[in-house]
C-alpha cells in the first residue's frame, strides 16, 4: 500500500559528494546535451503505440532510434528498467516567463498599454532565468506557449522550450496573432457594466476589428504589389495573418461568442486556432464542422453559470473531442503551469480517456502549430523532449526521473526542492541557539 | 423550588433536543467497500453502518436494520467526508475592513445557504468547511464551521452549531496594505501588526480586569460599583485569552509567523493554527512544538511577494517535523478536489496514503476542535462519508456520493442540470462569468484600490 519512491532518496545521493567543497558549495549541475540511450523502458510513443522492453537513443538534440534493439554505441547509458518515458507535455497557453510575482507589476510583461498592439512580441518579454521555468520542467512539461493578454490584439504569442539562456535558444518554431474575441460576457464579479453596455461595448470591439482586418488586408495586397507603405507596425503585424504566415489565436469563450466567431473568420482566408473556449461543449458540433482546432483550459476550473453542472469545465475538453474537434490543453497559469499532467489527467477521467488527453498534451497542439513532424511524440527524427517517470506522469505519486528537452539533459532542480533539502531537517534545529 | 429546577430542566431538554433535532439526521449501511479510516487502517470488502447520523458500525458482513437503505459500494472507496479548514464559501460578504481588529464581527450573520458553492463542494466529497472572514484585518471576524446540509434556506442548518468559536487573524501584505496604505493607518509595516496585536490583547487584560473588579465590589453589601462600559471587540479579544476562541491566522512569512508564536506565549494563548503558511517550512519546529500547526495549500506560490520563496514540499516538511498539517482550498474552485491536492504530498515529499488523506480529514477537524465528532470513520462519529470510484489520492479518482449526518447530498448518478435553489427575480438573461475570482480573501476592499485588477491580483 506504502508507495515507495527513490527520486529523492537517489537525488540526494548525487548531491552528498559536492557538498564537502569549501567556499563554494556544491557543483552546479547544468543542463548538458550529448548522445543518451535511456535503456529497457515502456515506451508511450503517442502516435506508434506502446513498447515495452525499448529504448530511445538521443543524438545532437534530436531523437535517433527508438526499438528493442538499439545500441549504445558510445552514448551514456541510463537505466529505465520499470519506468514509462513519454513525449515531452506541451502546455498551449501560459504566461510563463512573462510574469515572475503576478502582483508585482514590476514582474509582469504579458500585458502592454492599448487596444491594438499585435506587434508585441511576448518572446521579447519571456524572462529564460524566470524561477518558475526550473519549477515547470521538472513535472514533464517541456514546451510550452508564453502568451499576451489583454485588449483586442494584445500581441503575438509564441512557443518556446523550457531550456536555454535566450529566448531565441528557447524558441520553438511557432508563434500567432493572439485576438481577445469580443465578449457578450462578463469578465468577472467585478464587472458591473450593464447588459446593454455589455452589448454595446462587444459591437464596438467587432466593428473595431472588422476595419482592422480590413487595413490589415489592403496593407498586404500593397506591399505584395511591392508598394512603399508607411512605417504601420501593428497592421504590418496583422498583416501576417492575412498572408497566413501567422495564425490568428482567437480568445473566445462564451457559447454565442463562439458562434459568432465562427461566422466571423468563416469567409475569411486565414489560419485560425481557438482558445479558451470553455463553453465550447454547448456549441461542440459547430466548431467540428467549422474544422477550428481548439486549445482549451483550465480543465481544473469552475463552471461559467452557477447553472451549469459542476463538472462543466472538466468534461469540456472530452465532449470537444467526442464531436471531432482537435483539442490541445492548456493551464492558463504562470508559477503552477507544472499542474498540466493534473489537468489532463481531470479532462481523463471525464470523458476524454487517457489516450486523447494524452494527444492533448503533445501531438495535438505540435500539429496544431504546424510542428506535427517535430515535437509531440516519440519518433526518430524529432526533437528529443521527453520524460522519464516512474509511472504514469499524470498521476501525483508519480515522480519524473529524468528530463530532457531539445536533447539536453535537464538537472531537476529548483527553488521548491532545494528549500526542501534545506529545511527538512533545520540547522540549527528547534533546540539549538 | 425542587420541583420549579425539574420543570426548568424538562423544559430545557426539550428545547436542546428539539434544537438538536433541527438537522436532519440519516441512516445507511454502505455495503462492501474499501474503507479508508485514515486513523485506523484501511479494510477491504467492508461496510459501514449510520444510524441517525452517526456511525454506529464498521465491519465485514452487517446487515441493514429495517428501514436503513443500502448502498453497494463494491469496488468503491469509501472514506471520511473532507473537511476544509479554510474557505469562503456560502458567505454573502467576506471582510469588515474598517479598523485593524473587528473581533466582533461573525461570519455566521451572513451565511448564505443558496450558494451552489455548497453543492459544487459536496460534489468534491467536501462535508464541512471553515467560513472564514477576510485577510484585511491584523484581528478580522469570528468565523464559522458549516456542515454541506444543502438544501435547506436556514442558514442555521448548515452552520455546525457544536464546533467551538475561531476568529481570523492575518499578518503581512494584507493588513499592511489594506490600513497602512489604504487608510493611512497602523500597521504599514510587520512591526505595526505586532503592535496592534499587543496593544489590543494588553487592552483586553485591562478590560477584563475592570469587569472583575467590578464584580467582586458588586457582591459587597451595599455597593454602589458602576459596571464598565461593554465592549464586544475586547470581550473578544478576552474569550480568545481565556481559551475559548481558536486563533485561525493568515500568514506567509516565517518572521510574521514566528512572531505571533512570541506574541502568543507571552499572553498565554495555545489555540494557535497558522493559515496559508508558505514559509511554515522555515520554522516548523517552532510550529511544531508551540501551536495547532498550519494549514497550507498545495503548490500555491509566487502570486505575491510574499510567497514567492515558497515550495511546494512545505506540507511534507511540516508533517515531517511534527506539526499538525491541514491542506485547504481558500478557492471555490480548489474546494472541489481538494483529494487531489492532498495527493500532491506524494509528489512532493513522498506521504504515506493515510498521511496524505489526514491532511483534508483528522488534521483539519483537529485545527477546528472537531476532532473528536469529524474527520475520521470511527463508531460514534459523525456520518460524514465520501464514496469515490477510483482511490481518491489517484488523479483519475471520481466522487460518487456524500453523505452529512447520515443524508445522501450528493450522488453523481441523481446529478442534474440545474442544481440552484435559488434564482433572481430580476435575473433576465443568466450571466456568464468567465473568468470568476475563486479567491475571496481580500473581497470587500475594493474601495481602498485603484482598480479592480490591481485587487484581484493581490487577492489571496
Amino acid at each position: 500500500m506504502k508507495r515507495i519512491n527513490k527520486t529523492f532518496l537517489t537525488f540526494l545521493i548525487a548531491l552528498l559528494p559536492m557538498m564537502a567543497m569549501a567556499q563554494i558549495d556544491g557543483e552546479f549541475i547544468k543542463p548538458r546535451s550529448g548522445k543518451f540511450l535511456l535503456q529497457n523502458a515502456t515506451v508511450h510513443t503517442i502516435t506508434k503505440g506502446v513498447l515495452s522492453g525499448a529504448s530511445v537513443l538521443i543524438e545532437n538534440g534530436k531523437i535517433v532510434q527508438v526499438g528493442s534493439n538499439v545500441s549504445a554505441d558510445g552514448a551514456e547509458v541510463i537505466d529505465c528498467s520499470g519506468m514509462v518515458i513519454y513525449p515531452g507535455m506541451i502546455d498551449s497557453g501560459t504566461t510563463l516567463g512573462l510574469a515572475e510575482v503576478s502582483s508585482v507589476a514590476e514582474t509582469v510583461d504579458y500585458q502592454e498599454i492599448g487596444n491594438v498592439t499585435p506587434n508585441m512580441q511576448a518572446l521579447t518579454a519571456v524572462n529564460p532565468n524566470s524561477e518558475a521555468i526550473p519549477v515547470t520542467r521538472v513535472s514533464g512539461v517541456t514546451t510550452v506557449i508564453a502568451k499576451p493578454s489583454g485588449g483586442l490584439f494584445p500581441g503575438t504569442a509564441a512557443l518556446i522550450n523550457l531550456v536555454g539562456y535566450t529566448p531565441d535558444q528557447m524558441y520553438a518554431g511557432f508563434k500567432a496573432v493572439a485576438m481577445n474575441f469580443p465578449s457578450s460576457a462578463r469578465r468577472g464579479r467585478y464587472d458591473r457594466r450593464s447588459d446593454a453596455d455589455i452589448k454595446k461595448d462587444s459591437e464596438k470591439a467587432l466593428k473595431d476589428a472588422n476595419e482592422l482586418m480590413e487595413k490589415a488586408k489592403q496593407y498586404h495586397d500593397l506591399s505584395s504589389n511591392g508598394a512603399e507603405l508607411e512605417y504601420y507596425p501593428e497592421i504590418e503585424q496583422l498583416a501576417k495573418v492575412i498572408s497566413k504566415e501567422l495564425p490568428l489565436m482567437i480568445e473566445v469563450n462564451a457559447a454565442t461568442d463562439i458562434q459568432n466567431a465562427i461566422k466571423w473568420v468563416k469567409d475569411m482566408d486565414i489560419r485560425v486556432i481557438f482558445s479558451g473556449v470553455k463553453e465550447g461543449w454547448r456549441v461542440a458540433d459547430e466548431i467540428a464542422e467549422a474544422g477550428i482546432p481548439v486549445i482549451t483550459g483550465p480543465v481544473q476550473d469552475l463552471p461559467s453559470r452557477q447553472s451549469d453542472r459542476y463538472d462543466a469545465a472538466y468534461t469540456n475538453a472530452g465532449k470537444l473531442a467526442k464531436a471531432g474537434v482537435k483539442v490541445a490543453l492548456r493551464t492558463n497559469e504562470t508559477e503552477n503551469v507544472r499542474n498540466l499532467p493534473f489537468h489532463a489527467a481531470f479532462a481523463a477521467a471525464y470523458g476524454m480517456g487517457k489516450e486523447e488527453a494524452w494527444k492533448a498534451v503533445t501531438i495535438n497542439p505540435a500539429e496544431i502549430f504546424g510542428l506535427g513532424d517535430q515535437l509531440g511524440s516519440i519518433e526518430a527524427g524529432k526533437v528529443a523532449n521527453l520524460i522519464v517517470a516512474t509511472e504514469d506522469p499524470f498521476e501525483t505519486r508519480s515522480q519524473i526521473m529524468h528530463v530532457f528537452i531539445n536533447g539536453y539533459r535537464i538537472p531537476l532542480s529548483n527553488r521548491h526542492i532545494r528549500l526542501y533539502q534545506e529545511f527538512l531537517e533545520r540547522s540549527p534545529d528547534l533546540n539549538a541557539n | 423550588m425542587k420541583k420549579i429546577n425539574i420543570l426548568l430542566a424538562l423544559c430545557l431538554s426539550l428545547c436542546l433536543s428539539f434544537s438538536w433535532a433541527q438537522s436532519p439526521k440519516g441512516s445507511v449501511l454502505i455495503k462492501n467497500g474499501t474503507v479508508l479510516t485514515v486513523t485506523n487502517g484501511t479494510y477491504e470488502n467492508t461496510d459501514v453502518l449510520i444510524q441517525d447520523g452517526v456511525i454506529k458500525k464498521i465491519g465485514k458482513d452487517l446487515n441493514a436494520p429495517s428501514g436503513v437503505t443500502t448502498v453497494d459500494a463494491t469496488g468503491k472507496y469509501v472514506m471520511p467526508g473532507i473537511i476544509d479548514a479554510h474557505s469562503h464559501v456560502a458567505l454573502d460578504v467576506v471582510n469588515e475592513a474598517t479598523a485593524p481588529i473587528v473581533a466582533e464581527v461573525r461570519m455566521k450573520d451572513v451565511v448564505n445557504p443558496y450558494e451552489i458553492g455548497i453543492y459544487r463542494a459536496l460534489a468534491g466529497g467536501v462535508t464541512i468547511s471553515h467560513a472564514m472572514h477576510g485577510s484585511a484585518n491584523v484581528v478580522g471576524g469570528q468565523n464559522a464551521t458549516l456542515k454541506h446540509r444543502w438544501g435547506s434556506s436556514n442558514p442555521e442548518d448548515i452552520i455546525m452549531q457544536d464546533a467551538p468559536r475561531t476568529i481570523k487573524f492575518a499578518l503581512g501584505e494584507n493588513p499592511t496594505r489594506v490600513h497602512g496604505r489604504g487608510n493611512g493607518i497602523q500597521p504599514r509595516s510587520r512591526m505595526g501588526v505586532e503592535a496592534i496585536l499587543r496593544n489590543g490583547f494588553s487592552e483586553a487584560l485591562q478590560y477584563k480586569k475592570a469587569w472583575e473588579d467590578f464584580n467582586k465590589a458588586k457582591s459587597q453589601k451595599g455597593s454602589n460599583a458602576v459596571a464598565p462600559e461593554y465592549n464586544e471587540r475586547l470581550q473578544t479579544l478576552v474569550d480568545i485569552l481565556d481559551g475559548k476562541i481558536i486563533i485561525h491566522c493568515h500568514s506567509y512569512r516565517a518572521d510574521e509567523i514566528y512572531m505571533l508564536i512570541n506574541v502568543a506565549k507571552d499572553f498565554g494563548i495555545k489555540k494557535l493554527v497558522f493559515q496559508h503558511t508558505n514559509e511554515g517550512f522555515k520554522v516548523a519546529p517552532e510550529i511544531a512544538e508551540y501551536t495547532m500547526g498550519a494549514s497550507v495549500f498545495a503548490d500555491w506560490w509566487a502570486y505575491k511577494f510574499e510567497v514567492y520563496y515558497s515550495t511546494a514540499f512545505n506540507a511534507a516538511i511540516l508533517q515531517k517535523n511534527g506539526a499538525l498539517t491541514s491542506i485547504n482550498s481558500d478557492s471555490a474552485e480548489l474546494i472541489r478536489h481538494l483529494y487531489h491536492e492532498a495527493a500532491k504530498t506524494q509528489r512532493y515529499g513522498n506521504l504515506t496514503d493515510d498521511e496524505a488523506l489526514a491532511m483534508i480529514t483528522i488534521n483539519p477537524a483537529r485545527q477546528l476542535g472537531i476532532g473528536d465528532k469529524v474527520g475520521s470513520l470511527e463508531e460514534g462519529k459523525h456520518g460524514d462519508v465520501a464514496i469515490f470510484e477510483g482511490h481518491p489520492l489517484s488523479s483519475y479518482a471520481i466522487p460518487q456520493m456524500t453523505f452529512v449526518d447520515g443524508v445522501k447530498y450528493f450522488d453523481i448518478k441523481e446529478d442534474q442540470d440545474d442544481q440552484r435553489q435559488q434564482v433572481s427575480p430580476t435575473e433576465t438573461v443568466e450571466p456568464i462569468l468567465l473568468t470568476e475570482h475563486n479567491h475571496r480573501c481580500m473581497q470587500d476592499t475594493e474601495h481602498l484600490f485603484e482598480t479592480a485588477s490591481a485587487l484581484f491580483q493581490m487577492n489571496q
